[in-house]
């Protein structure tokens, strides 16, 4: 299989992916604030530092009021990974590689862009606005669904598999952090704020089970009522659940297998591997689970930095030849 | 709207599905009868069915701007073109005669140069051509076949005669379009298709795939075929990722590829490949930076050396471009003669030369009622319609004309024929041509009707996607 194709069916699987997350995340993230009292101070800033983005925010806006944050993560130009953005990305992916995805495949992301770009509006309500992301996460499954029952699981399918599941561990390590960012009983001398919050600490992670479509399979498999430490094990270590990474990073493992040359980006996973597997949660959230988390997101990085060095980077194929 | 037949009217042209006001031709009657049983509601439906299954199936060009990428969709017209096997026998038949001669010539004009010896055609209107390549000189591609795809326009004047009007041996486009259109037809009309016998089209891209790999250096079942594309940016970019879609092939770029001991290779995740074919969507020029443009960025340093040493099978070949020159054109029934010893089945637009003193004397004194043609140029540009054209830019064609000769050629003004486009209140006459695909491997195909091309404008002549034109489904039928 081509390079130059191979980088771009697993950016569209990585944008498809975001796209669908910021979905979710934006729409629980909704629900959870209509859960808070009123005055809680959580507010809509933390989507912002989510995305990475306060940089670039900061340029354009000089608020955080769910207004221009929502619009800013839904549909604003202006930021590269709104979810209208990865949208615009992916069907450029997709168009410029129709020759190996299922035509039935391109259709499809080619009606999310229109009805995305046909229904973004800066002043869109919260009921349409839950339509929409609705919308957004219902045909972003689909598109999974037909890549998974109608493409072949091909070398093309593996980085489309790669560029997801990549994107997916990345996606729940974030929304590990959002639950302890403001929660977080060791944060550093408990501000006024974190003891207003701490009777809904629950809620929260409650929530961020909800955001990954997790709170069913997280009551069946681990049985106690939700707390912090056991929710933050059952993302980094379960196998069994699709959006925990020790469930993603297997994945990858078996897609690796069908590429030729894959032993350094094999070991760039084993090491992510490890580190979840290893960690202690328990002392963790009493100390270092920020630390830990930004160690996490460097090497699911460095997966992607030894994928593209090994198969998207004509350079290093010339040489190897 | 609803449609009503007597009050459309062809006029002085021959129209493809009407023979006079009311009066549909004998195959075209099912249609324009369902076509006139439609409500207004459902004409309404049916168009906005068309526009969805365009959008979402996402035919269009892509025109870049700094301001954003504009997706401008595939204009396209759900009146079908009528045509009759029996008619098309023979027109096929007669573009197979084409290709073969033209395919005859272009090999005689690298190596032994014959027709020239035996003075049927001057050899200085070769060397003089712009699509004339001295470095071709020599070669004998696999079946002494150099142009395997040709897309030949054809015309109808009033007479409902089809004629010649050009041949394209370089790069032509709209299969991809041809295709789309029967597709699109289908979800928007499926009934139609139970009361008509329509040749299918759809075989083409495995057509396509058996000439490009019966000119594999080394004869093998499966070929590595790859399409080279110019890249996203360009506007046929849908057309080249649709063929190696259907194809099954890798689309390339120039980036993609590399020569390396005057073989070609393409990079893949696993290292270089050999390939062994490529079905080359660049123009000559910016195939090999080493050759041709030293600073094409689009084409392959060595590409021309692999393929002169047989290594590398390109379609169509380096140089094809010769023989589609207008000024050769002229002489394709007389190549016809002299290669295949047989009558040109179908006739070219009569024509007059410019570098022949008499000819080009007429072609002055009679401006105001020519088409004056640049002899290399496609897409409709750089042409004169003199009947429609100012005092001031004839007099600058005829300066253009005296200063080059060699340049231009000029016909009459064919009356072209005109097919039913449904317009915002009724169906209107619009010109039309068609350009059928032929392929010549080891074997020959022409595909079953063609890419009809409509000037959407009222009276315009212009059918030219590049330039506003639409198209339609063809159907060929079984009488």
């Amino acid at each position: 299989m081509l390079s130059s194709v191979a980088e771009r069916v697993y950016w569209l699987g990585r944008y498809l992916e975001r796209a669908e997350n910021s979905a979710r995340l934006l729409k629980v993230y909704s629900a959870m604030l209509f859960d808070l009292p009123r005055g809680s101070n959580l507010d809509w800033s933390t989507l912002i530092d989510l995305s990475g983005s306060h940089e670039n925010y900061k340029e354009h806006y000089d608020n955080y009021d769910e207004k221009p944050v929502v619009n800013y993560l839904l549909s604003d130009a202006k930021n590269p990974t709104s979810i209208f953005a990865c949208l615009v990305f992916a069907r450029e992916n997709a168009r410029t590689c129709r020759e190996v995805i299922p035509s039935e495949i391109w259709e499809q992301v080619n009606a999310l862009y229109y009805t995305v770009k046909e229904n973004i509006n800066p002043r869109l309500g919260r009921a349409n606005r839950y339509t929409l992301l609705e919308k957004v996460i219902a045909d972003s499954q689909r598109i999974e669904g037909m890549f998974v029952s109608s493409m072949s699981h091909n070398q093309a399918y593996s980085f489309i598999e790669l560029g997801r599941k990549l994107e997916r561990a990345d996606m729940t390590s974030r929304l590990v952090d959002v639950g302890s960012i403001n929660l977080l009983p060791a944060f550093a001398g408990k501000t006024e704020k974190h003891l207003f919050i701490e009777p809904y600490e629950n809620i929260i992670w409650i929530n961020v089970l909800r955001c990954l479509g997790a709170f069913q399979a997280y009551r069946r498999q681990v049985h106690n009522r939700v707390s912090g430490n056991l929710v933050v094990r059952f993302l980094l270590q379960d196998e069994e659940f699709p959006r925990a990474i020790g469930f993603c990073l297997s994945a990858l493992v078996e897609n690796l297998d069908r590429l030729p040359n894959n032993d350094d980006v094999k070991r760039a996973v084993t090491r992510v591997k490890r580190i979840t597997r290893e960690v202690n949660v328990d002392s963790l959230l009493e100390r270092g689970l920020l630390e830990f988390i930004d160690e996490l997101q460097i090497s699911i990085a460095d997966i992607h930095e030894e994928i593209s060095r090994v198969w998207f980077s004509p350079e290093t194929i010339q040489e190897s030849d | 709207m609803t449609i009503n037949w007597k009050s459309y009217n062809p006029g002085e042209f021959y129209d493809e599905l009407i023979s006079s006001p009311g009066y549909p031709r004998k195959p075209a009657r099912i249609l324009t009868k369902y076509l006139a049983s439609l409500s207004h509601d459902e004409l309404k439906q049916r168009k906005a069915a068309v526009e969805h299954a365009i959008k979402s199936m996402g035919i269009s060009f892509t025109v870049y701007s700094e301001a954003g990428n504009i997706d401008r969709q595939w204009p396209f017209d759900l009146v079908p073109r009528i045509i009759t096997e029996k008619e098309w026998k023979p027109t096929s038949k007669g573009l197979k005669q084409r290709q073969r001669a033209l395919n005859c010539f272009i090999h005689d004009v690298y190596n032994d140069g014959k027709i020239f010896k035996d003075k049927i055609i001057p050899e200085e209107l070769i060397k003089k051509s712009k699509n004339y390549r001295k470095e071709c000189r020599g070669m004998k591609p696999v079946h002494e076949v150099w142009a395997h795809i040709c897309g030949t326009d054809l015309i109808r004047d009033a007479d409902g005669k089809f004629y010649v009007l050009e041949d394209n041996l370089r790069v032509p486009s709209g299969v991809s379009y041809m295709l789309e259109n029967r597709t699109v037809t289908k979800r928007v009309f499926p009934e139609l298709f139970e009361n008509y016998d329509i040749l299918p089209i759809t075989d083409y891209p495995s057509q396509l795939f058996d000439t490009l790999a019966a000119i594999s250096p080394e004869p093998k079942d499966y070929p590595e075929v790859v399409v080279l594309t110019p890249g996203i940016y360009n506007s046929a970019y849908f057309e080249h990722s649709f063929l190696a879609q259907q194809m099954g092939c890798e689309l390339v770029q120039g980036s993609d590829l590399v020569v390396e001991n005057d073989h070609v290779f393409m990079k893949t995740i696993a290292g270089l490949a050999p390939v062994d074919v490529i079905y080359r969507r660049i123009d000559d020029l910016f195939l090999d930076p080493e050759v041709f443009y030293p600073d094409s960025a689009l084409g392959v340093p060595g590409l021309m050396r692999a393929w002169l040493k047989g290594n590398v099978g390109l379609a169509n070949a380096p140089g094809a471009g010769v023989a589609d020159d207008k000024v050769i054109y002229t002489f394709v029934p007389a190549m016809i003669k002299y290669y295949l010893g047989e009558d040109a089945i179908l006739p070219n637009v009569p024509s007059f030369l410019c570098t022949d003193k008499k000819q080009c004397q007429h072609v002055l004194q009679n401006l105001d009622k020519l088409v004056v043609k640049p002899a290399n140029e496609s897409g409709g540009y750089g042409m004169l319609i003199g009947p429609q054209a100012t005092k001031k830019e004839r007099a600058e064609f005829a300066r253009k004309i005296k200063a080059n000769p060699r340049e231009f050629i000029a016909q009459p003004l064919i009356a072209l024929s005109t097919s039913p486009v449904l317009g915002e209140h009724s169906m209107e006459p619009r010109h039309v041509d068609l350009r059928p695909f032929c392929l010549q491997g080891g074997k020959s195909y022409v595909t079953p009707g063609g890419l009809t091309r409509v000037a959407m404008v009222k009276g315009s002549y212009v059918v030219n996607s590049s330039q506003g034109g639409g198209s339609k489904d063809t159907w060929i039928v079984r009488d």
